[in-house]
């Protein structure tokens, strides 16, 4: 009977964490390029943050004249207008800067419709007034912060501080990779946004939580294995699952980015670029950081690591 | 592990059924389920409006402005209370900044007997949740200038607030009422705001424009005496009148008298019509029986003299009183358009706002819009699944099968339970019902792997398969559960789409973790009692 394609052989045997020195470079460059791509292109904060309205329409002929609907807002004196295609070459994004009153933003979207006419057909119409883009911030950041709190407590609790501390340092380089995405391709950063990153950290805790389960259950089995040959082990026994589970998530989720349609394209493609940095992140960083943390064996059950075998242990590094 | 005691295999056999069952009529259009006996379930997903199309239109009531009538109303009470008791005053003013009114009290000896006149216009307020006393809305105060100030408390504000924001929705649920449209949802938000949701809708620029009308209907005399024209260009009225702009254009000026005769408040009912003689559209409308008596009384003593109709601090009409109106109805004419007037007339029953409400978030999405999502959503999770189902064969032969099956069956049981909780589904809900597809599949992962581990320890068939499910389950648990733990943040501070992503996500989550403990596992244990094999096809 077909038993299936064993895509991880069982012997696989790879020093992940004997590539340290190399993957740590690459780990803080995941980090720190991404805010530096902040600081300096910035990120194209859509109206959810940054308030100001956002029409979308279709247009009658197609492929729709640009030009002629630049024309035709410009001089309206709303502030800055901006249009582009979107998706289709009748679909038509026009976006209006924010205003300084929610009247005046009203006022506004009502001369941009004056002007079109009648003859187009509004798909979507988005407006953000000053005083929620603010909140949105507030909210989001928020979420994102609490998330991570909360996952530390339960770490914590089911594990030992060390993992916890771990997976929300390996967290924080998945948030700031998946920013700095955004800010690369200049995707819109707005509250769909948030709901990604969150969903990325759910996903991604998930796997790191499967190594830390494995690497705690080896600590109770060998208990005077070298650190760094235990967390090998580790990650080793658990990559066929870890190859396999985000192979069928990264498959389910890549549709969406080809055939999802425009509105969902940056939320698809953070979601694949997650799963992505995730893994990564799993194997990379929160395991190897085990042993700069120093995970306490005798919370296992183990003998705790002499002195001079950690300095050898740091000095290879 | 593998072994079933015979009323959890008739639960679990149930619970899929059932899945199976409720999820159903999502997969036929509404015409098609109608036709159905009545005992099968007939609960759909709601679609989100971002799927259906529809307006989503975030309201925040104007606190300066409730506060500023509030104060306005205080000032005729302390004017009132002080006459009534016969106490001389002066200087009689409001700031709104610091929510208080203030008097000066002429002779210093009434100091007392006007604070404890005064005293009595603060209402205490009724209890909180725990039923503890909250105070009164007012504080009333003895100033060290000889001056005695009404200042609004805290509470008073936050509990006017609330009844503000009550009447606000019963005044707009009115009004959406009559576009006719099926389940608008009108709820407050946070302290000061009120969350208008209408799905379907094609207008949203009329919606708009009914819910933004405060709808204060007035009628007052126009003072014959003062040449408006003239008080337009001066600005300058007597006392006791007021310079009011009609609603053409270019609007004209009214010089009214400041005092209201009768309110909409006194309004029973108020329909479009036309009018018999020209056939414009007209709006009619009753008054109540107080209302008809003090109209009557007013239009008695004024025949021949114009009054004006008044609606939200703008002139509709100025008639002149051709003679006494004494049955209390009567029409407003004034160039309507058959919408307008019909659209007047559904403001005025719906009675006035309590104060200006400004629409601070707005999304609309048009039906065809929704529509396409629909489809491109559905296109690419299928396709998702499709490729998940291909790939888990691929990975595990035989074992790869039962989790697509339980695959499926946690498909059906996350729309069971998102049509009987009627929650919504939006287009990120559907890219969530996909990340569940993965997190469904990794939790079958881990199982195979587990069992792939003990086979290769030389556990026998049924041993490895027993083992990996013990083993698999501790690690199903951890890692689920920290992954819920993100998403009920996300609930908790999401809103509309946001928060349908994450209630997907939760049931998701829960179902995936309920098809791989149970399902999956039943299915194994009665393949191994059946086919009892020497080896695991794995």
């Amino acid at each position: 009977m077909f038993r299936g394609f064993h895509f991880i052989p069982p012997d696989t045997k790879i020093d992940f964490v004997g590539w340290r020195t190399i993957t740590w470079i690459v780990s803080a460059l995941l980090t720190v390029v991404p805010l530096i791509l902040v600081a300096t292109i910035g990120l194209n904060m859509g109206i959810d943050f940054q308030g100001g309205t956002l029409i979308e329409i279709k247009t009658k002929e197609s492929p729709a004249n640009l030009a002629d609907i630049r024309s035709k807002v410009s001089g309206l004196g709303v502030g800055e207008v901006q249009i582009q295609e979107f998706g289709a070459p009748d679909a038509v994004l026009i976006r209006i800067a924010s205003q300084p009153t929610e009247q005046e933003q009203q006022a506004s979207v009502a001369k941009v419709k004056q002007a079109l006419g009648a003859e187009v057909e509004y798909r979507r119409v988005e407006i953000v007034g000053p005083t929620i883009s603010g909140e949105l911030i507030a909210s989001g950041t928020i979420a994102v912060v609490v998330a991570l709190l909360g996952i530390l407590i339960y770490v914590w609790f089911r594990f030992e501080w060390q993992f916890a501390v771990a997976a929300i340092a390996s967290l924080i380089h998945d948030v700031t990779g998946t920013i700095g995405l955004y800010s690369l391709f200049q995707l819109e950063f707005n509250v769909s946004s948030i709901a990604a990153i969150l969903t990325i950290i759910g996903y991604s805790l998930n796997d790191k939580v499967v190594i830390f389960d494995r690497i705690r259950e080896n600590l109770r089995k060998y208990k005077r294995m070298p650190l760094v040959q235990l967390l090998d082990l580790s990650i080793n026994e658990t990559l066929a699952r870890a190859v396999l589970t985000h192979v069928t998530t990264f498959l389910a989720m890549l549709p969406f980015l080809f055939f999802g349609g425009e509105t969902i394209f940056g939320f698809a493609l953070a979601m694949c670029w997650g799963i992505v940095i995730g893994a990564y992140s799993s194997i990379f960083v929160a395991s190897p950081l085990q042993l700069i943390l120093g995970v306490r064996r005798e919370a296992f059950g183990g003998v705790p690591a002499p002195a001079k075998g950690r300095g050898a242990a740091a000095a290879r590094a | 592990m593998l072994h079933f005691q015979k009323w959890k295999l008739i639960l679990v056999f149930g619970i899929v059924v059932a899945g199976f069952l409720f999820a159903l009529p999502n997969l036929f259009p509404a015409a098609t389920m109608a036709r159905l006996p009545t005992w099968l379930p007939h609960k759909q997903i709601n679609l989100g409006l971002d799927l259906q199309g529809g307006a989503h239109l975030l309201y925040q009531l104007d606190e300066k402005e409730m506060v500023e009538d509030w104060l306005n109303n205080i000032r005729g009470d302390v004017r009132e209370t002080l006459r009534r008791a016969r106490i001389g005053y002066s200087d009689l003013t409001q700031d709104v900044a610091k929510r208080s009114v203030s008097v000066k009290i002429r002779d210093a000896a009434d100091m007392d007997k006007a604070e404890t006149e005064l005293s009595k216009l603060a209402v205490p307020i009724g209890g909180d949740v725990f039923g503890g006393f909250s105070g009164k809305d007012l504080e009333v105060a003895r100033q060290p200038d000889g001056r005695i100030a009404l200042t609004v408390t805290d509470a008073g504000l936050a509990n006017r607030m609330t009844s503000a924001i009550q009447a606000s929705i019963e005044t707009i649920r009115r009004r959406v009422d009559a576009f006719g449209t099926t389940e608008p949802s009108i709820q407050r938000e946070g302290r000061n705001r009120v969350l208008v949701q209408v799905p379907g809708i094609q207008d949203v620029e009329r919606l708009k424009t009914l819910i933004g009308e405060t709808g204060k209907l007035e009628f007052k005399l126009v003072d014959p005496a003062v040449d408006a024209i003239q008080a337009a260009a001066t600005k300058q009225v007597p006392p006791g009148d007021e310079l009011v702009y009609s609603t053409d254009t270019p609007s004209i000026p009214y010089v009214l008298k400041e005092q209201v005769l009768v309110s909409g408040q006194n309004l029973v009912d108020a329909q479009p019509g036309f009018d018999s003689r020209t056939g414009e559209p007209v709006v009619t409308f009753r008054f109540d029986a107080a209302g008809a008596k003090r109209f009557g009384k007013v239009t008695q003593e004024n025949v021949g003299l114009p009054f004006a109709i008044v609606l939200d601090n703008k002139v509709i009409s100025a008639p002149v009183i051709r003679e006494p109106i004494l049955g209390g109805t009567g029409q407003i004419s004034g160039n309507f358009t058959v919408q307008r007037a019909n659209d007047l007339a559904v403001l005025l029953r719906s009675g006035a706002l309590p104060a200006k409400l400004t629409v601070i978030e707005e999304r609309t999405v048009g039906a065809s819009l929704g529509a396409d999502s629909i489809e491109s959503g559905k296109k690419a999770a299928l396709m998702g699944l499709a490729l998940v189902v291909i790939f888990m064969f691929a990975a595990y032969g035989l074992f790869g099968m039962f989790a697509n099956i339980a695959l499926i069956v946690n498909i059906a049981l996350i729309f069971a339970v998102l049509s009987l909780m009627g929650a919504t589904l939006t287009l990120p809900g559907i890219a969530g019902i996909v990340l569940t597809i993965g997190i469904a599949v990794d939790a079958n992962v881990l199982i195979n792997e587990r069992i792939r581990e003990e086979i290769r320890t030389g556990k026998s068939p049924y041993a490895a398969v027993d083992a990996g499910y013990s083993r698999a389950l501790i690690t199903i648990i951890d890692s689920n559960v920290t992954t819920l733990i993100a998403v009920l943040v996300l609930f908790w501070l999401g809103s509309g789409p946001v928060r349908g992503f994450a209630v997907t996500l939760t049931v998701g989550i829960l179902a995936s973790m309920f098809t791989a403990v149970t399902v999956t596992r039943l299915m194994v244990a009665y393949w191994l009692r059946w086919a009892r094999p020497q080896l695991i096809p794995i």
